[in-house]
């Protein structure tokens, strides 16, 4: 008797489901959690330095629409003020966990992804450093150029530090990725080039530097995003180790 | 006479396969599916979502307005 295997079976024997399961079950918990933990983290020393700076905002927009001044931020201000927004207290609250939760997912996604290339997280204590690595790709490299920016700060082109911001990530990526993967010294140089071409080039910038907060407001907002991106990640990176090897002992 | 490296051939087409279906398609996957929900929650256009994500963007550092 002779057994017909549907196509669609071929297709998913094309690859490993289970590798998948082991890498979205983890990435969905991790996400979920340490998504969780950063909109705490944030609403405690984040949202008031931004709530305060969006008084500033606030107060420069009406000035500059009252003296029928055409200036960029007054414009944006307009744009983003027609259009829906989430009420401030819970709903905005609730938003902003739902971002930082889908963030997180995505975030988790890529590590999980990155790390079973290498046979996988495993233990919390590597996903310590696999979060470090996170940290320092999306956060630490793209903030050396681009500062991260309370509401009401002038920038350049949003296209421009986009295409910056994105070049930052895939370089340190990569070249950590050499640094730390790589055997021969050759790729090991290559790695230590691409970790520093984005800040040779050098990020975009805005023709007039200005805020309408003060100078501190914006240190303030530095640090605070600083701290809690350091949480959010090393807790993302232990939590998808915790997660994966609890995932394949029940696999098991 | 052949037969040893041709088994040698063999073993090595399989675990590059095996490498394929474990490891970069598994990976390929859940990248990709990563990168639509950054992009969704970090990079969309779009103002509703805009202004739903604005707080989770400023405080990720992401280019935002």
């Amino acid at each position: 008797m002779t057994v017909v295997i549907p196509p669609v079976f071929l297709a998913i024997d094309m690859f490993n489901l289970s590798h998948f399961r082991m890498i979205l079950i983890p990435a969905l918990w991790s996400g979920l959690w340490a998504g969780m933990l950063l909109t705490v983290v944030q609403s405690i020393q984040v949202i008031p330095t931004l709530l305060q700076a969006e008084v500033y905002e606030e107060q420069a927009a009406a000035i500059s629409v009252h003296s029928h001044s055409s200036s960029k931020g007054a414009q944006t201000h307009q744009h983003e003020a027609e259009s829906w927004q989430p009420q401030n207290g819970w709903e905005r609250t609730a938003y902003t966990a739902a971002a930082n939760i889908s963030l997180a997912v995505g975030f988790a996604l890529l590590l999980g992804a990155a790390s079973n290339l290498r046979g996988g997280i495993g233990h919390w204590r590597n996903g310590l450093l696999w979060g470090l690595a996170g940290y320092t790709i999306f956060f630490v490299a793209p903030s050396l150029g681009l500062p991260p920016e309370v509401p009401g700060t002038e920038a350049a082109n949003l296209k421009d530090r986009q295409l910056w911001w994105l070049m930052a990530v895939i370089d340190t990526a990569i070249g950590l990725w050499l640094l730390f993967f790589s055997k021969t010294r050759l790729n090991k140089l290559l790695g230590s080039l691409l970790l520093i071409s984005p800040h040779l080039i050098g990020a975009p910038q805005p023709d007039v530097h200005g805020s309408a907060a003060p100078a501190e407001l914006a240190n303030t907002f530095i640090v605070a995003t600083a701290t809690a991106n350091a949480v959010f990640w090393l807790a993302l990176g232990s939590l998808m180790g915790l997660f994966s090897r609890k995932n394949q002992v029940i696999k098991k | 006479m052949f037969s040893v490296p041709l088994l040698i051939d063999n073993i090595d087409a399989l675990s590059r396969s095996d490498a394929l279906k474990d490891k970069i398609l598994p990976s390929l996957l859940a990248g990709v599916l990563g990168l639509v929900l950054l992009y969704g929650a970090g990079f969309a256009e779009t103002a509703q979502l805009h202004n739903a994500a604005h707080d989770g963007r400023h405080s990720a550092s992401f280019p935002c307005h």
